[in-house]
């Protein structure tokens, strides 16, 4: 049953991905031909060449997620805490109140927050974008580290405290190993949300803050098919790999990451 | 060897009262037992010890010094939880020497004292092993010895016999027993059974929903309980209202003789308890002090023995026979016992059974 449930899933992700590596290849290809009658690497010129602001959208999208990541970090780590490991009054209210970003589609709320930005000045800037690509992930980010705290116990610190450890070692010694693996998968669904906001970027960039999809959504509906799918390579190729290694992260023998369910 | 006091120690949360007013010394190298229901606040004093939650009033003192501005990390109070008991990411090595790491001793002596305590607990070449990798009783003697290389000046344990089946307690006491010899460290441990405390205790310090009821040593809690809740919680339910006169107590069920030297109560309304184990169905023939008749409610196979529950004048008493009594539910049986087996306590108020589970 596995072995049926792999190769279907490596056919569904691969062969879409097969077809792009061809097309991103092809000169010409018509029907009812089934392989392009004539190859070449024009589309791939194009897309590492001045012209088509791939390379700025790369670094912009990278930077924009790193940073992204970064900030869902400082805040989803302290806020998961909270909610997986006590109970408090209004915490149903809080959980509704994170999952509503998912709920409302993020471009109603952006409008609201674009007039804001432009008065704070935020509109069309790197902070601006990424604050509002925060919208979007700290939910998710949020909910993930709730899960692995509701598994983790408070006990292993409160037993490292009475052992002789202060505060910052039972951060760097007892914590942080516990819930890494939390960590790494949280922040690889952070950047990829980041990594694929269109609308958001859009709107808050105001046109001066490139990123990837902003690049590539014009070009696909341009026309030019060899280049649509080369840029989608290059698109596609930081899911692929955060899949590959969160995959292996997530099958590891981690206790903590039983809580994962919960989503 | 260190001294402990608790002294007028409190604490609120909110409105809720989790610890009233305690008051306890245990004495240097004595294992004390904090026994009591779920939610008594044995925990929450256990806490207050090491330091991990501040008390709203009242002191912790360790050789008469106070420790409540000591951190929990420089008391030398180490606690030994029941759940989340090792540190999932570090081996078993790593574990037993994760408090001298933090002292930042040596890496070769860390080395020889996590041997060391490994043959202390029996399990001499875990030290590789993960901590998912070994069993709960295993995994209870790795937190144990974890415990014990910071030579730590309190032992703080958790429910130490509580998630261990039958054959893995008993090895456990055991161990525990043999490590305070050989350590002598003063213990300090909670419970919610009272056999517990009563197998690994000096003294047994019994609280209901925050406040101490009785602090003694084991046997004085089978004979001389303080109230109908203290003897109920150590098993023993079989009480009755009466009215003493010198050395009688005359109730529904007819006239006790007791011994005046175990009545501390003075003339006038008390309430009678027996023990179960100190109960006999005795015959015609048998020359018991006190005999009293009473109707058999059930009679129950315990294996080993019979447990009877007997109506006495209303009040519902147990009492234990042999396996070979054959007695039938509404028989009229007669129960003997000596005049020294009962003991009076006060009959309460308004008859409320208070924090006994």
């Amino acid at each position: 049953m596995t072995h049926i449930g792999v190769v279907a899933i490596v056919l569904s992700v691969g062969l879409p991905l097969l077809a792009l590596v061809i097309w991103s290849f092809a000169f010409r290809w018509t029907f009812p031909d089934l392989l392009p009658s004539e190859w070449g690497g024009s589309a791939w010129t194009y897309t590492f060449g001045p012209n088509s602001r791939v390379v700025e959208g790369l670094w912009n999208s990278l930077v924009i997620g790193l940073v992204v990541t970064a900030l869902a970090i400082a805040v989803g780590l302290p806020a998961g805490r909270a909610l997986g490991l006590s109970d408090f009054r209004g915490k149903t209210l809080v959980e509704w109140l994170l999952l509503m970003p998912i709920i409302v589609p993020p471009i109603v709320a952006t409008m609201g927050i674009h007039i804001t930005f432009i008065r704070l000045g935020l509109a069309g800037t790197y902070l601006g974008v990424s604050l509002v690509h925060l919208i979007p992930t700290i939910p998710y980010f949020v909910l993930i580290m709730a899960s692995v705290f509701s598994n983790y116990g408070v006990e292993l610190e409160e037993t490292a405290r009475t052992l002789g450890a202060n505060r910052r070692q039972v951060f760097l010694r007892v914590m942080l190993p516990a819930i890494m693996p939390g960590i790494v998968v949280a922040s690889m669904f952070t950047f990829l949300i980041s990594w694929s906001q269109y609308v958001t970027t859009l709107l808050i960039g105001s046109g001066r803050i490139i990123t990837l999809p902003l690049v590539l959504f014009p070009v696909i509906s341009g026309g030019n098919q060899a280049n649509a799918a080369a840029i989608s390579l290059v698109f596609v190729a930081p899911a692929i790999i955060v899949l590959i290694l969160s995959s292996r992260k997530l099958s590891q023998d981690s206790a903590i990451m039983g809580g994962f369910g919960r989503l | 060897m260190t001294h402990v006091k608790l002294d007028h120690l409190s604490k609120r949360f909110g409105p809720v009262v989790a610890v009233d007013d305690l008051g306890l010394v245990v004495e240097p190298g004595e294992m004390m037992a904090l026994l009591g229901p779920s939610g008594c606040g044995k925990t929450t004093t256990l806490r207050m010890i090491a330091g991990l939650i501040e008390p709203t009033s009242g002191d912790v003192l360790f050789d008469g010094r106070s420790m409540l501005a000591v951190p929990t990390e420089r008391r030398g109070a180490v606690m030994v939880f029941q759940k989340h008991l090792l540190f999932p990411t570090m081996t078993v090595a790593g574990n037993v020497g994760f408090g001298l790491r933090m002292q930042r001793v040596p890496k070769a002596e860390i080395d020889r004292r996590v041997a060391e305590m490994l043959e202390l607990v029996r399990l001499p070449g875990v030290g590789n092993r993960r901590a998912h990798e070994l069993s709960g009783g295993q995994q209870q003697r790795i937190a144990l010895a974890r415990a014990l290389i910071v030579r730590p000046r309190v032992l703080l344990l958790d429910e130490p016999l509580a998630n261990l089946d039958a054959n893995l307690r008993i090895e456990m006491r055991e161990l525990i027993r043999t490590v305070r010899m050989e350590t002598g460290i003063t213990s300090i441990f909670v419970t919610h059974d009272q056999e517990e405390a009563v197998m690994l205790a000096d003294r047994v310090a019994l609280m209901f929903s925050g406040t101490l009821q009785q602090f003694g040593r084991p046997a004085e809690f089978y004979e001389r309980p303080r109230s109908v809740e203290i003897a109920r919680f150590f098993r023993n339910p079989n009480t009755i209202d009466g009215v003493r006169s010198g050395s009688r107590v005359t109730t529904a069920a007819g006239e006790f003789v007791i011994d005046p030297a175990r009545a501390e109560l003075a003339e006038g309304p008390v309430r009678i308890t027996i023990r179960p184990e100190d109960i006999e169905i005795v015959g015609p023939a048998n020359g018991a002090v006190n005999r009293v008749p009473a109707t058999v409610l059930s009679n129950i196979y315990m294996g080993t023995r019979r447990e009877l529950i007997v109506s006495l004048a209303g009040a519902e008493w147990h009492l234990q026979a042999p396996v070979d009594a054959a007695f039938g539910e509404g028989e009229t049986v007669t129960l003997g016992f000596a005049p020294e087996k009962i003991w009076l306590l006060k009959p309460d108020a308004d008859g409320r059974e208070t924090g006994v589970q």
